[in-house]
């Protein structure tokens, strides 16, 4: 777009280089600003807690493991979801994808005896297609995408179980991947640390570049701000929207492949647990659920707090329902919490100059 | 003035949805550096109007030029290439990002190479802030702040300070004052006023006298989709312009019918009419 100078009197230049030179450092304040203070702080304590009553067998390399191999894949799938969430859209159907894109691959692999690649590139078509469902679904109607991934959910959970039926005749597939694939996607480092972990660890370097470097990010903040006013500034938000849907959908199954590859077994239910994780984890990163504000480090803590609350319940040997209490009491918490950080960090900018 | 070839102007437009007719025969012109104020009541066709101008719709009957050429804009992004913006009370900014963040929303600077471009956020800064600078509004120092903490006033100002630096010619403001505060609305009346001085063509859309007043150089009141009335500065006094959106029907008699119908009822306000 070019820039057109409007007026007919030159402006004087000068100001500008002057107002910029007092531009402040990263003050204590400002980071008590960022969105991901009060995610880190809940991590934090429930690190501490836990590590507390879980001794040393949690703060050693088992406990590490369990909480790290939990937090991979649920982390692969939050972030898309978290995306999401701040462009202001849900997905729940990423709780059937995990099971048709694993079934898909096992199907490929085990009961048709194809090349692992060929049954990957299966699986991950699967959930980009479901993606491209839910973004044209959404795009192209009024309903909201609640509704939208929810109805997909359901759709893709019976066909995964008829086809599932019909082909095999039995709700399982096996399958032992070859050496290879089985060490880049379902692997055990140490017998302990799933290679899922640095897969985490890639997508969020990923995710990470799309939100907060390129301009990208800009217009996922914008649309989740502001929709009708980020179509006005020209931003193609129906393709974005289309673009994260099929980013959690190709996640999703992502997961789902590496499933197979480390237990060698698809299951057509199980994924179900996918769906509210992965909004837990993306919410106690301190996502707004209304959309227009969240980070990737942000979705990053609220994954790993998520995990070691998950794992650490076995370590203290409390009783599992207590678990879920806590989980359930973090998340109000940790919503609140965000809360007054999204608080502080506004009235930061209007105090008076 | 009136001897130049307006930026905008409007030709017998009509606009019907089906059988409806919500616009009707409206011809209006706006010159650069000139504040033309559309005033009427609650569904009176002004955001019809609004939409017409923006290409949200496309009008039924009549024509659209733009420096003495016909245009026609099949959408909201043709019209904004042509130079048109329109704002729309707190549209346009997003509270939860910084001003740097909001005043390039879609249109952001970038460094780096090939695909992997990085959005500039020191130059997005130094940009927005100069130039919100430049509208007047000095305490606006840090391109880092969320817009949510500034007040309405400055969020409009913002707003209207991207259309500027972006190269719009004719600024359309909808409602721009209605929910702010005394202060607040005057400090937007102000940044009007910079942008005329700028040379931008404003066209105001407004249903408060007072301010229409205060920055007007050219008035329509529009009633029931047709203009009711035309005129410029001067020409009419402000109970005449409130009479006028009224649907002709005068604001004293009005006054006096809810006084009297008071008087006689204990005070009660008279029922609304229908």
């Amino acid at each position: 777009m070019g820039r057109r100078t409007v007026g007919a009197n030159g402006e004087p230049r000068a100001l500008a280089t002057e107002t910029q030179t007092e531009t402040k450092g990263h003050s204590l304040g400002a980071l008590a600003r960022r969105p991901e203070t009060g995610s880190f702080i809940g991590f934090v304590v429930v690190f501490i807690f836990f590590a507390a009553l879980g001794g040393p067998v949690f703060m050693g390399a088992p406990g590490w493991s369990s909480w790290l191999n939990i937090a991979a894949e649920v982390g692969i799938i939050a972030l898309p979801v978290g995306l999401l969430m701040i462009s202001g859209e849900f997905d729940f159907s990423v709780g059937s994808v995990v099971p048709a894109s694993s079934m898909m691959t096992a199907m490929l692999a085990g009961h048709y005896d194809l090349p692992a690649l060929v049954a990957i590139c299966g699986g991950l078509c699967v959930g980009t297609a479901i993606g491209l469902v839910n973004g044209l679904l959404v795009t192209r109607t009024t309903i909201p995408s609640l509704i939208v991934t929810i109805g997909v959910m359901f759709a893709v959970m019976g066909l995964t179980l008829g086809f599932a039926v019909l082909i095999k005749g039995s709700t399982s597939v096996s399958y032992v991947p070859d050496p290879t694939t089985k060490f880049l996607l379902g692997q055990f480092i140490n017998n302990m640390f799933n290679v899922a972990i640095l897969w985490w660890l890639g997508f969020a370097a990923l995710f990470f570049y799309v939100l907060h470097i390129s301009p990208i990010g800009n217009w996922i903040f914008a649309i989740g701000g502001d929709r009708e006013s980020a179509r006005n500034a020209g931003i193609p938000s129906n393709r974005v929207t289309i673009g994260l849907f099929i980013a959690s959908g190709f996640c999703a199954a992502f997961v789902g492949v590496v499933q197979v590859m480390t237990y060698q077994q698809a299951q057509v239910a199980g994924g179900q647990a996918f769906i509210f994780n992965s909004i837990m984890c993306v919410v106690i990163g301190g996502v707004l659920l209304t959309g227009g504000a969240g980070s990737i480090i942000g979705i990053l803590l609220g994954t790993m707090t998520f995990a070691v609350v998950n794992q650490g319940v076995f370590f203290a040997a409390l009783d599992p329902n207590v678990g879920s209490i806590i989980v359930g009491a973090l998340l109000l918490a940790a919503v609140l919490s965000n809360d007054t950080f999204r608080a502080l960090a506004l009235s930061a900018a209007t105090k008076k100059a | 003035m009136s001897d130049k070839t307006p930026v905008l102007e409007m030709r017998g437009l009509d606009k019907s949805f089906g059988p409806i007719d919500v616009l009707h025969d409206i011809s209006l012109k706006v010159h650069e550096g000139e504040v033309l104020c559309l005033l009427g009541d609650n569904g009176a066709g002004k955001s019809t109007l609004i939409k017409t101008l923006s290409g949200v719709y496309q009008p039924t009957r009549g024509e659209m030029w733009m420096d003495g050429k016909p245009v026609s804009f099949a959408n909201p992004r043709e019209a904004q290439n042509m130079g048109i913006a329109t704002l729309h009370q707190f549209g346009g900014t997003y509270p939860l990002m910084s001003i740097g963040r909001n005043f390039f929303a879609g249109v952001e600077p970038t460094k780096g190479f090939g695909p992997f471009k990085a959005f500039d956020r020191a130059k997005a800064n130094r940009i927005a802030v100069e130039e919100v600078q430049k509208m007047g509004i000095t305490r606006i120092t840090d391109g880092d702040r969320l817009v949510g903490g500034l007040s309405g006033g400055e969020r409009q100002s913002l707003a209207i300070a991207r259309a500027v630096y972006f190269g719009a010619r004719v600024l359309i403001l909808d409602e721009p004052t209605a929910a702010l505060g005394v202060k607040q609305a005057a400090h937007v009346l102000r940044i009007v006023k910079e942008a005329k001085r700028r040379g931008l063509a404003v066209i105001f859309i407004t249903h408060q006298v007072m301010h229409a007043m205060a920055v007007g150089d050219h008035f329509a009141v529009l009633i029931r989709g047709a203009i009711a009335a035309d005129f410029r500065k001067g020409e009419k006094t402000r109970e005449e312009i409130a009479d006028l959106m009224a649907g002709g029907e005068s604001m004293a008699d009005l006054e006096a019918n809810i006084e009297g119908y008071m008087e006689t009822r204990d005070g009660h306000p008279p029922p609304p009419a229908h």
